[in-house]
């Protein structure tokens, strides 16, 4: 979409957007069938070096398989997986320059931290000296050089999942793969820990792909996230543009809250669309670009947070719609207003908490008015 | 907690009565003067000597531990390979099959296994001796080292395995240098078991035994239908211990790493 605001930090980092620029692994038309059952189906994707990429969607989107691929614990049963320019398709696990975080963290329970970090190496047949050096690097990088001769056991949750980084970041690999890495971690620890992965990341510039089903996780680390369902990538795009034009129902709510509004389109004026969305109410105005055809049946999806609501008929808003307070959902920072529309459908409004729960003016079955601009609505395809 | 009633007293000193009274007696009369067994005529250690003097008792010690040995180490690298398979194979035609094939001789009785034996070595015109029990040994503590190591590769986090693929290991090396040493206490309590099978077995060795191969059990069993000596009594009485000994350090062990382990998970949980 070219309407979009600029939504890059300063310093942007687009590859994908520059046609010049060759990926560093390319999915081509990748099948992956276990028995009767698809878990990706017919595949095309690209990540760029020095990405830091998300793989987000519920259980059994077909994540993890896309993630053991890369790594070589599953082929493709059909399809292309290219790293540069060497296809993935028979190099078995150990022939490639791509190293796993596991979610389990799978250390080594008989090994040292310092072992388990120079396990890799060892494997290369590098020089001992060598390995010490490393070893030792990757101890400071991840702030573990007074554990060096524990073993698992004796360490943290916290720990343990940093050791586990460290391990496969011991061979510099071209493509470092972290399987819902943060998972086990309470809130706090996880919050820190992404900040601690994207410093490291950029630090020594590696391309790191990462599966969650935590769309916060997802928002917070990466450049782009692929949006997938049932092995299929729903929408592959930056957080910002899949939060603020999410191209289907599907992503729409899997990335934060939305209220999706169905209707059908009334009447396209310049670039204002309006949309039939209930008996006997006013249509609503959406900015767009595109000229949808009168008559369809379409979805917008609009952002809690983007919807205002007051107990006084604003004056001249794009869009207004009266209803009744149904629920209030509080979670201290933000109050969420769930009101019930005419035709029964719920809206979700979110205000920030300025002021005093006390002061709170709104309240259960309160007659209101939520109203949003034009521009804050956006089309669905699907 | 359950305190020491009167109740709790009896059943356990009954259940302890039960299991050891027996030992016990014969512990005491291995320390008899006299040369008939149940009659008490003064203590005496003169049977423990005539032990280590008896040619033929040290002999068959010696066949038995050379049996166990061998047979407990072949029998748990056959039956570790067994499980191996058995657990990492997927589902493929007749697993089931091969897996009940593997349990099957634990509930053979043991008379038919070794009958089945004899007369397998006897058609096979195998010269019986210390190879054919030996052989017979592993075919039947195999499956048991079959099951303990199993029983350990159920609960193995295979992950650990790919994290070693993924590392730069090869299928052997990742199984040598990462899941042999997780699971070698099991292999270990295999081999122990297969041993003691092995040390333990009367039945199957006199089927696949013949002469010059006599196994301690064995020896014991001809010696006492001849009447119960108490030469007997003092062999038994050092075997009992040698096993006790055995069995209370290894349980000392194990619980000494355990505690010293579950301190240190303490320790790293709250030092975070």
């Amino acid at each position: 979409m070219e309407t979009l605001v600029n939504t890059q930090p300063v310093c942007k980092f687009a590859p994908w957007e520059d046609p010049a620029q060759e990926p560093l692994v390319r999915f081509e038309n990748v099948t992956k069938k276990f028995g009767d059952f698809t878990a990706i189906e017919d595949l095309t994707l690209n990540i760029y070096e020095r990405e830091f990429f998300a793989l987000l969607g519920p259980s059994g989107c077909g994540k993890t398989t896309m993630m053991r691929m890369l790594a070589g614990f599953e082929y493709p049963t059909s399809g292309n997986i290219m790293l540069g320019q060497n296809n993935l398709q028979k190099a078995p696990p150990h022939k490639r320059p791509v190293n796993m975080m596991f979610q389990s963290y799978a250390l080594f329970p008989h090994m040292t931290v310092e072992q388990n970090i120079g396990f890799g190496l060892k494997q290369e047949k590098t020089a001992k000296v060598e390995i010490k050096r490393r070893v030792e690097e990757m101890l400071s990088l991840v702030q573990l050089e007074p554990f060096a001769k524990r073993k698992p056991h004796q360490l943290s949750g916290g720990q343990k999942q940093r050791v586990a980084l460290a391990r496969s970041l011991a061979k510099k690999p071209k493509l470092l793969l972290l399987d819902e890495p943060l998972g086990a971690l309470d809130r706090k620890l996880r919050e820190q820990t992404q900040f601690e992965l994207m410093n490291i990341q950029e630090q020594l510039g590696l391309t790191f792909v990462i599966v969650t089903h935590d769309q916060e996780e997802a928002m917070t680390v990466a450049s782009r996230i692929a949006v997938m369902d049932h092995g299929k990538i729903v929408q592959v795009a930056t957080p910002a543009e899949i939060y603020e034009y999410p191209n289907s129902r599907y992503s729409a709510d899997f990335l934060g809250d939305v209220n999706i509004i169905e209707g059908q389109i009334d009447v396209t004026t310049g670039e204002t669309a309006s949309l039939a969305w209930a008996e006997g109410e006013i249509p609503l105005a959406i900015s767009t670009k595109l000229r949808p055809q009168a008559g369809t049946t379409t979805w917008i999806a609009v952002r809690p947070e983007k919807l205002r609501i007051s107990k006084d008929k604003p004056a001249n808003a794009d869009n207004c719609i009266k209803g009744e307070v149904w629920d209030i959902g509080y979670t201290g920072n933000i109050s969420t207003y769930h009101v019930k529309a005419s035709n029964g459908s719920i809206l979700k409004a979110q205000v920030s908490n300025r002021e005093h729960l006390a002061d709170r003016p709104i309240t259960w079955e309160d007659t209101v008015y939520v109203y949003w601009e034009k521009g804050a609505g956006v089309f669905l395809d699907a | 907690m359950t305190r020491f009633n009167w109740f709790n007293t009896t059943t356990l000193t009954l259940g302890f009565a039960f299991l050891y009274l027996p030992i016990i007696l014969l512990m005491i009369y291995s320390f008899n003067e006299s040369r008939l067994v149940t009659v008490w005529a003064g203590f005496s250690t003169k049977w423990y000597q005539s032990v280590f003097f008896n040619e033929s008792f040290i002999n068959a010690a010696w066949v038995t531990l050379r049996v166990g040995f061998i047979s407990a180490s072949v029998a748990t690298v056959l039956g570790t390979m067994a499980a191996l398979v058995l657990n990492r194979a997927g589902p493929f035609h007749g697993k089931t099959l091969f897996t009940g094939m593997i349990y099957a001789p634990m509930v053979m009785p043991e008379v038919i296994t070794g009958l089945s034996l004899l007369l397998l070595f006897v058609s096979l015109d195998f010269t019986r001796g210390f190879w054919t029990v030996t052989l017979a040994h592993i075919t039947f503590s195999m499956c048991y080292a079959a099951v303990v190591v199993s029983a350990r590769l159920v609960t193995f986090e295979r992950s650990l395995e790919e994290a070693a693929l993924d590392l730069g290991c090869t299928r052997f090396s990742a199984f040598m240098q990462v899941t042999l040493p997780i699971i070698f206490p099991a292999i270990l309590a295999a081999w122990l078991l297969a041993f003691t099978l092995s040390l333990d077995d009367l039945v199957i060795a006199s089927f696949a035994s013949g002469p010059g191969a006599t196994t301690l059990p064995m020896k014991i069993y001809s010696q006492v239908r001849v009447g119960v000596s108490p030469e007997i009594n003092a062999l038994s009485s050092i075997l009992i211990s040698v096993v006790a000994v055995g069995v209370v350090t290894a349980s000392l062990v194990t619980k000494q790493a355990q505690v010293k382990r579950m301190k240190e998970e303490r320790l790293a949980i709250s030092s975070n």
